[in-house]
C-alpha cells in the first residue's frame, strides 16, 4: 500500500509494506558526453580520461570512460528515489570492477535482502547494481536504508 | 623457462607508509543551493528535495538538501607535505558512505581526508597501489554528518594522468 504524505506528491514507502526479495523499480540511465562534462565540472574530477578521447584511446578504451563516482550517484538515485522522502538513506557502498562507457545505456537495479526492526526503527538491506548493455553487472554494491513504520 | 617473478621491491616506501594516519588540511564548504542544484543536474536526479524548498520543507527537512554523493564536489584539502605518487594512472575502486543525516543548504561542512590503508596487489596492469582514504565531514554544529571511505588505485609508469594528483 502506497499513501501519500499531506501537501507533496511523494508516495511513502513504508517498511511493513517492504518484504525480502522485492525488486526496486529500475533506474535506466542514457549517459552521453555532455553529461561526464557536467559530472567532471559539477565534482571536479578533472582526470582527463573522462573527457578527453585522446587520452581514452591512448589508454585501450574505444571512447571516454564513466566517473565511477557518477555510477554510484545513480545508485544513490536509484535507492532514494524508492524510498521517497520519508526514508533515509544510511548506507551505500559501491564498488568498480568493470569500466562503463556513454552512449550506451545503463540499468540500475536492487533487490530488499534483509529487514528488521532495531530500536524501534524499520532497516532495510538491499543489493544494488548497474548493469550494461550486454547484461554484464559492471557496478555492484548494497545499501541500508530506514523507514517509517505504520504504528508509529 | 622464464617464470614471471613478484617484484620483491615494493613501491610502498618508508615516505609513503609515513603518509598512514596523517590528515589533510580540514577545507570548509558553504551549501550554496546553486552548487547543488547544477550537481543534482550533472547527475541527472530530478528528486524535487533537491531543487523545489516548498516541497522539501513540506517534505519535512528544514530546507533543500543535497543528493548522497554532493561529498564527492568537497574536496579535501591537501596535505601538510606532498604526497610521493609512485605511478601515473589512476582508476577509482569505490566509496561506502555511511550517513548520519542530511546535508542541508546554508549548512557549512568541514571536510578532512585521512589515509587509514595502503596496499599493493601485482596484476594483469603490473604492481597496482591501493590507497584506502576516510574522509568526514562535519558541519556547522560539529556534528559528523557523513564518512566516505574511498579506495582509488594507481598503477603503471609515462606521463602523470591529469587530475591525478587531486586524489
Amino acid at each position: 500500500m502506497t499513501t501519500t504524505n499531506p501537501g507533496t506528491e511523494t508516495p511513502t514507502l513504508w517498511y511493513d509494506d517492504v518484504t525480502t526479495g522485492d525488486e526496486l523499480p529500475e533506474v535506466v540511465k542514457n549517459p552521453d558526453t555532455k553529461q561526464l562534462v557536467m559530472y567532471a565540472g559539477a565534482s571536479q574530477d578533472f582526470v582527463a580520461i573522462h573527457y578527453d578521447q585522446n587520452v581514452a584511446k591512448e589508454a585501450g578504451h574505444p571512447t571516454v570512460i564513466i566517473h565511477g563516482a557518477l555510477k554510484s550517484a545513480w545508485l544513490g538515485e536509484l535507492v532514494t528515489s524508492w524510498i521517497g522522502s520519508a526514508g533515509r538513506l544510511l548506507e551505500l557502498d559501491v564498488q568498480y570492477r568493470a569500466i562503463d562507457f556513454p552512449d550506451t545505456p545503463a540499468t540500475c537495479f536492487g533487490k530488499v535482502i534483509e529487514t528488521r526492526i532495531e530500536d524501534g526503527v524499520g532497516l532495510v538491506e538491499v543489493e544494488i547494481g548497474l548493469r550494461n548493455s550486454e547484461g554484464a553487472t559492471t557496478t555492484p554494491g548494497r545499501a541500508l536504508v530506514s523507514l517509517p513504520t505504520q504504528d508509529n | 623457462m622464464a617464470t614471471p617473478e613478484a617484484p620483491n621491491e615494493t613501491v610502498i616506501s618508508e615516505e609513503l607508509q609515513s603518509f598512514i594516519g596523517l590528515e589533510s588540511v580540514a577545507a570548509t564548504y558553504d551549501i550554496e543551493r546553486h552548487a547543488v542544484e547544477r550537481f543534482a543536474a550533472a547527475i541527472g536526479d530530478s528528486n524535487p528535495l533537491y531543487s523545489d524548498r516548498t516541497f522539501a520543507e513540506s517534505a519535512s527537512y528544514e530546507s533543500l538538501i543535497a543528493p548522497p554523493t554532493f561529498f564527492r564536489s568537497l574536496l579535501p584539502g591537501s596535505y601538510p607535505k606532498p604526497y610521493p605518487e609512485p605511478f601515473a594512472h589512476i582508476l577509482d575502486g569505490g566509496s561506502k558512505y555511511r550517513y548520519n543525516e542530511p546535508v542541508r543548504v546554508g549548512d557549512q561542512i568541514t571536510v578532512i581526508c585521512k589515509i587509514t590503508d595502503l596496499f599493493e596487489k601485482h596484476g594483469r596492469m603490473g604492481t597496482m597501489l591501493f590507497k584506502v582514504s576516510e574522509l568526514s565531514y562535519t558541519n556547522q554544529e560539529g556534528r559528523l554528518v557523513a564518512t566516505q571511505t574511498s579506495t582509488t588505485i594507481t598503477y603503471g609508469t609515462g606521463e602523470k594522468d591529469s587530475g591525478i594528483d587531486d586524489h
